[in-house]
Formats: C-alpha cells, sequence, structure tokens
C-alpha cells in the first residue's frame, strides 16, 4: 500500500484489477456509488463496460452523418458548378450539369461520401475522446504502464464530488482491488 | 454456451492455443519490433531495397527520356503499366476485405492477420498509384486530374471515368491508411508503454496520441472502427468497379462488357488473398509467428482462395457464354479465337492455368495444410491474376480496328525494372511495417481470449444469481 501523504493534492485514485470480472464488477460498484468523474483503463474494451459504468451510447455517428451529407453534397455541387455553370463541357452531345450529367456523377458523389465520413469517424473519434493529450495525471503512475498490456484499472478522480481518499480507497479494496495508489499532478 | 468456446459440431477450433495469457500475446508481438532484426529480416531487406534501386533507376530515364522507353506504342498505348496499376489495386483490396467485411461478420480469426493485410493494403496502393502517375508523359502536370483552379481556366471532365478512378482510388488510400492508423494506436500505447529507451516512448508515444486504454475513449473507438468497417466494405467494392469501368466505358472489343464490375472485384479479392498469404508465409517463418497465426488460419485463407477462384472461374466462362449469345462475329473473333489462339495465347494460358486450375487442389484438406504448396500455389496465383490483367488490356488493344496497325506488343527491359522495382518498394515498406511496428493487432487478440470475457470462470468473477440458478438447474437436471 502506498502511504497517502497529502491526499488533498492528488489528482486521482488508482485502483487495479487482475482479472476483467473483477474491474467489471467494481466498475458496477462504482457507478452504483454514485461517482461521476472516473473511468475505467483496459487493454481492450471490454464487453458490457459501458453498461457497467452507466455510459450511454456513442454519439459518433451524428458527427458522421453530418460529413456524409457534406461530401456528397459537395460533391455534386463542385461537378455541377464546374462542367455544368462555370465551363459548361458538353460531352456525348448531352446538356452539361444536372439534372443530365447526374448518372455521370454517382461515382464521385459516392467516393466522396466516404471520405468525408472517414475523416468524421477517425478525427471525431479523436475530438470526443479529447485526443491527443500526451500528459495526463494518470502517467505519472508507474504501475500504469501495464494497463496496456494485461492488468486492468480504475481511475476516480479526485474532484468528484463523492470522492473521499479514504473511503474511496475502502470501497476500491472492497472491490478486490490488487493494488490502490493515490497519483498527484507531475510537479512541471 | 459461451461465445469463446469454440463450436465442434461445425469443426471450429481454437485460434489461439488455449493456456495463451494476455501478457504472452503482447510480449510475442511487441518483442518483434525490440529484438534486433533476426538474419532473415535482413536479407529479405536487402534484396527489396536492391530493388528500389532499380526502380529509380528506370524511373530516372523514364523521365529522362519519355515513355517511349517503355514497348507501348500505337494501338497499345497501354500495356505494363496499367497492368501493373490494376494489379496492385486489386491485391490492396483484400486487406480491405479481411479488416472490414470479416469484421462486419463477426468473424473473429480475422484478428490474427488483419493488420497485416492492411498494411498490405497501404503499399499495394501506394505501388499502384505510381503507374497512373509515371504513365501519363508529363509528370510535373498531373495536377490536372485534380479540381485546381489552373492557368487554362477549364475544369475536369467529371464524364471520364479515368477521372472517377482518382477520387476512387485516392478515398481508398486515404481511407485504407485511416483505418489502419486507427487500429494501431491502442498498439502504439502498449509499444509506449513497454520503451526502455526515451526514443522509443516519445516516438510511439507520439503516434499513440496519449492513449490510456480509457472505457470512455473504448467506446467512441469501437464506434470509429465499426463505422470505417462499415464505409471501407462499400468503398472497397467500389474502387475496382471503377477501375474496371475505365475499360467497360470503352467501345474496344473485349473491354466492353457488363460483367466487368463484379468479375473486376472477384479478381481483386482472389488475388489479394493470394498475396496476403505469400508475405504472410514468409513473416510467420522469419519470425517465428507459430503461436498467433496458426494453420487453421492457412486453411481458412486457402478455402478463400479456392471461393474466389471459382468465382474467377465462372467470370472467364460467362465472357465466353455472352460473346456466343450476343451473336456479334467481332465479339466471338475476339473471345474465342483472338484470345486463347491469337498472339498472346501463351498469356492467356497463364491466366487459365493459374487462376482457375492451380487452386483446385485446395479441395484438398492435404493440399490446404501444405505450407511449402500453399506457398507454390500463392506465387502461382499472383501470376496468373497478373496475366489476366495483363490478357485484358494487351490482347484487346492489340488487335485495334484497323488490320493494318496490327502488331505486337513487346515489353523493354525499363518495363520489367519498373515492374520488378514496385514489389520492391512494397516489400520495402512491409518489411520496415513488420520490424518497427506491432503486426498483429494486439488489443484486438487479447479481446478475443478467454479470459477478455467478463464471465470467463477463471477471471474470479462472482457468479451472479442468473448463473448460479441456472447451475443450479442443471445440475438438479444432471442428477
Amino acid at each position: 500500500m502506498i502511504p497517502v501523504h497529502e491526499p488533498e493534492s492528488c489528482a486521482l485514485l488508482l485502483a487495479e484489477f487482475a482479472t476483467a470480472g473483477d474491474v467489471l464488477h467494481a466498475a458496477e460498484g462504482v457507478r452504483d456509488a454514485g461517482y461521476v468523474h472516473w473511468d475505467t483503463h483496459t487493454p481492450f474494451p471490454i464487453h458490457g463496460m459501458d453498461r457497467a459504468m452507466g455510459l450511454k451510447d456513442s454519439r459518433l455517428g451524428w458527427i458522421v452523418i453530418v460529413c456524409a451529407l457534406m461530401g456528397m453534397s459537395g460533391a455534386f455541387i463542385m461537378m455541377h458548378w464546374m462542367n455544368g455553370v462555370d465551363y459548361p463541357t458538353i460531352v456525348g452531345d448531352k446538356p452539361p450539369g444536372a439534372p443530365y450529367a447526374i448518372p455521370s456523377m454517382v461515382p464521385i458523389m459516392f467516393e466522396l461520401t466516404i471520405l468525408l465520413s472517414a475523416f468524421g469517424a477517425v478525427f471525431g473519434m479523436l475530438f470526443l475522446n479529447g485526443l491527443p493529450r500526451h500528459h495526463h495525471p494518470i502517467f505519472e503512475s508507474d504501475r500504469f504502464q501495464v494497463a496496456s498490456d494485461d492488468r486492468f484499472f480504475i481511475s476516480i478522480e479526485a474532484r468528484d464530488p463523492t470522492f473521499n481518499p479514504e473511503e474511496t480507497r475502502v470501497l476500491m479494496e472492497r472491490m478486490n482491488a490488487v493494488r490502490v495508489e493515490f497519483v498527484r499532478e507531475s510537479a512541471t | 454456451m459461451a461465445y469463446w468456446e469454440p463450436i465442434t459440431a461445425i469443426d471450429e477450433g481454437h485460434f489461439i492455443q488455449p493456456g495463451t495469457t494476455l501478457g504472452d500475446i503482447t510480449d510475442d508481438i511487441a518483442s518483434v519490433t525490440e529484438n534486433p532484426a533476426p538474419r532473415g529480416w535482413w536479407i529479405c531487406f536487402s534484396i527489396a531495397l536492391s530493388l528500389v534501386g532499380v526502380f529509380v533507376v528506370c524511373v530516372c530515364y523514364l523521365f529522362w527520356r519519355g515513355v517511349g522507353v517503355w514497348g507501348n506504342s500505337s494501338p497499345v498505348y497501354w500495356a505494363w503499366d496499367i497492368t501493373n496499376f490494376v494489379w496492385w489495386v486489386g491485391i490492396g483490396h483484400a486487406g480491405t476485405l479481411i479488416s472490414a467485411i470479416l469484421f462486419i461478420f463477426r468473424q473473429r480469426w480475422r484478428t490474427a492477420i488483419n493488420r497485416f493485410a492492411e498494411a498490405m493494403t497501404i503499399f499495394a496502393v501506394i505501388c499502384a498509384l505510381i503507374f497512373p502517375g509515371i504513365h501519363v508523359g508529363r509528370p510535373w502536370l498531373l495536377f490536372y486530374v485534380f479540381p485546381l483552379p489552373n492557368q487554362m481556366s477549364i475544369w475536369p471532365n467529371f464524364k471520364s471515368p479515368l477521372l472517377w478512378d482518382v477520387f476512387a482510388v485516392g478515398t481508398y488510400f486515404t481511407v485504407s491508411l485511416l483505418f489502419w492508423y486507427t487500429g494501431l494506436i491502442p498498439d502504439f500505447a502498449t509499444l509506449r508503454d513497454r520503451s526502455r529507451t526515451l526514443w522509443r516512448r516519445r516516438i510511439y508515444g507520439f503516434f499513440a496520441l496519449g492513449w490510456r486504454g480509457s472505457n470512455r475513449h473504448w467506446r467512441n473507438y469501437e464506434r470509429a472502427y465499426l463505422i470505417l468497417a462499415a464505409i471501407s466494405t462499400p468503398l472497397v467494392l467500389s474502387v475496382h468497379s471503377v477501375v474496371s469501368m475505365d475499360f467497360a466505358t470503352s467501345v474496344i472489343p473485349g473491354w466492353h462488357t457488363t460483367i466487368f464490375p463484379p468479375y473486376f472485384v472477384a479478381g481483386a479479392v482472389f488475388s489479394g488473398f493470394a498475396m496476403v498469404e505469400t508475405v504472410f508465409l514468409i513473416a510467420r517463418s522469419v519470425f517465428k509467428l507459430q503461436r498467433v497465426v496458426l494453420m487453421r488460419h492457412l486453411d481458412m485463407m486457402n478455402k478463400f482462395l479456392l471461393l474466389t477462384s471459382l468465382l474467377v472461374g465462372y467470370a472467364y466462362a460467362m465472357e465466353f457464354f455472352i460473346a456466343w449469345y450476343s451473336g456479334n462475329e467481332y465479339e466471338i473473333a475476339h473471345f474465342f479465337r483472338n484470345r486463347p489462339t491469337g498472339p498472346y495465347y501463351w498469356a492467356w494460358m497463364w491466366m487459365m492455368g493459374c487462376n482457375v486450375l492451380v487452386p483446385q487442389v485446395y479441395w484438398f484438406k492435404k493440399a490446404r495444410t501444405n505450407i511449402p504448396l500453399m506457398f507454390v500455389v500463392s506465387i502461382f496465383i499472383n501470376i496468373g491474376m497478373w496475366f489476366e490483367r495483363f490478357v485484358i488490356i494487351v490482347s484487346s488493344l492489340n488487335r485495334d480496328f484497323l488490320p493494318s496497325s496490327w502488331g505486337y506488343f513487346r515489353p523493354t527491359i525499363i518495363d520489367v525494372g519498373t515492374f520488378l522495382g514496385t514489389i520492391g518498394i512494397f516489400f520495402t515498406g512491409f518489411l520496415l511495417f513488420m520490424r518497427w511496428l506491432p503486426m498483429v493487432a494486439m488489443a484486438e487478440v487479447k479481446g478475443t481470449l478467454p479470459e477478455a470475457d467478463a464471465h470467463w470462470p477463471g477471471s474470479g468473477h462472482r457468479p451472479t444469481d442468473a448463473a448460479t440458478d441456472h447451475d443450479k438447474l442443471s445440475r438438479e437436471h444432471g442428477e
């Protein structure tokens, strides 16, 4: 057990668990105790964790659908304006631009829909996650390295209204935590 | 029945050997990037890098003298360059198929090979994009294909299938790269956390974007991955369809057929799987990955090769049938006379032999589980699929509408050198990837282990009330 020097200055409490089952069970306990600013850290996504943490569905799909529609309409406007308005291009003796040229616009409208959706999915995911964020108090823990290997963690932030160094630590230990540690913000 | 248990009734088995722990996976995969490269890697890398040198020489000469250094001449304006382009794009398709389509179908065996296959897509598409780029003759004017304001104040013609191709292949490359990188983020974090030196930690840490395995992040991450898989699936089907429209929208006998889009997609997946297997077998023996890449995976891929070979064979048969059924004597002459007995009959024989006959050995389980044999077969399929594109392009173009312009296309040494050079670029990129990046998706493989399941009995999780009742019931029934 790491001695608790000044719990007031600590940024978060970090509890380590040995198995996926334990961390899932503990997450249910933390959720039921009413904590808000907390998280679990696992080497892979654990099935059922969203429910155990009481998380709502990801909002990413809304970002992607907006990007998809922008890609499709943007491609249409671009082709219609370039080949139909700004410099009308007659191919095969057909009137330039929409609506006659719509069939030939389908491939590029499709491709740009996909392209912008992919940007929306990846950059939207990073935006919702607040990444990139290379500095975080949790990295001050020497033990946290194994969170990307084979161990499971729960972190509870000190700013959480329910947080109490002693009670939270007891809660974690009751939930089968193999190790509990208080992590402080780095001096730099 | 728990989902991690294989369904023995349909001959399923474990894809990760029972008893493998989460830590074993990390060690097996991450240590490849941490230990010195094995001798086999250096041998392969020096060969590949030499071929890159050949490529550089050939392309410098090409830019100095112009496209006349190739064998292309009227009416065969498209020859090895476009053959290589279509071949390389097709190879990329298996990567997306494995990473996206098999993901959507919840084929969990894909986790051992998807990172590989995605890397293959990236490098294959890079090789593919080189060819149209150097074929245009004046590569410094390549920006004309993009809708950019230019000094002639005209815009690209969006009714041209060649322009659709620019958008299709460009989108394909970008989306594949994003998909690959997204999958790599958690694994970059693993490499960062295992780093012993400052620079390793900084470089991997930079690309890991500060990933901390947070479940609030995994929630959005998994959704992003699912969306990428869902949009890549129609994308991969569209890319080779658009490539085939470069041909199908023309009026050349042999090109002007409506079967081309599905036919090209089937061929792309076929050749891509063959290339995945070739590369995979090399990597497995060089880096000793037998614990992660099992014979079952190879068996599975060989079944896929057999299936796609039958699809390709069906397309070949259908080309004959439709030519005959059309009653058009030029179509009939092209398919029945020009291709099998014309000047390029030998290419046609290679195509048929390698793509239709050779894969038939995979009806037998002995052949599907024989590693030297499958290496040879995968090479034959790669060759056969190259010849398929050669037959389509050159044997169709070389019998022009004017018999006076009929000739015989012969490649030059620069053609050969450029093609071999792109093989060098592909393998150089691939070998660097294997050396410095986790070549198996660690986080995904871990998620398929029994101990990843929160209700796995060994996890020490207290059985829920429902499970206890169920156990009690079954015990009562058993007694």
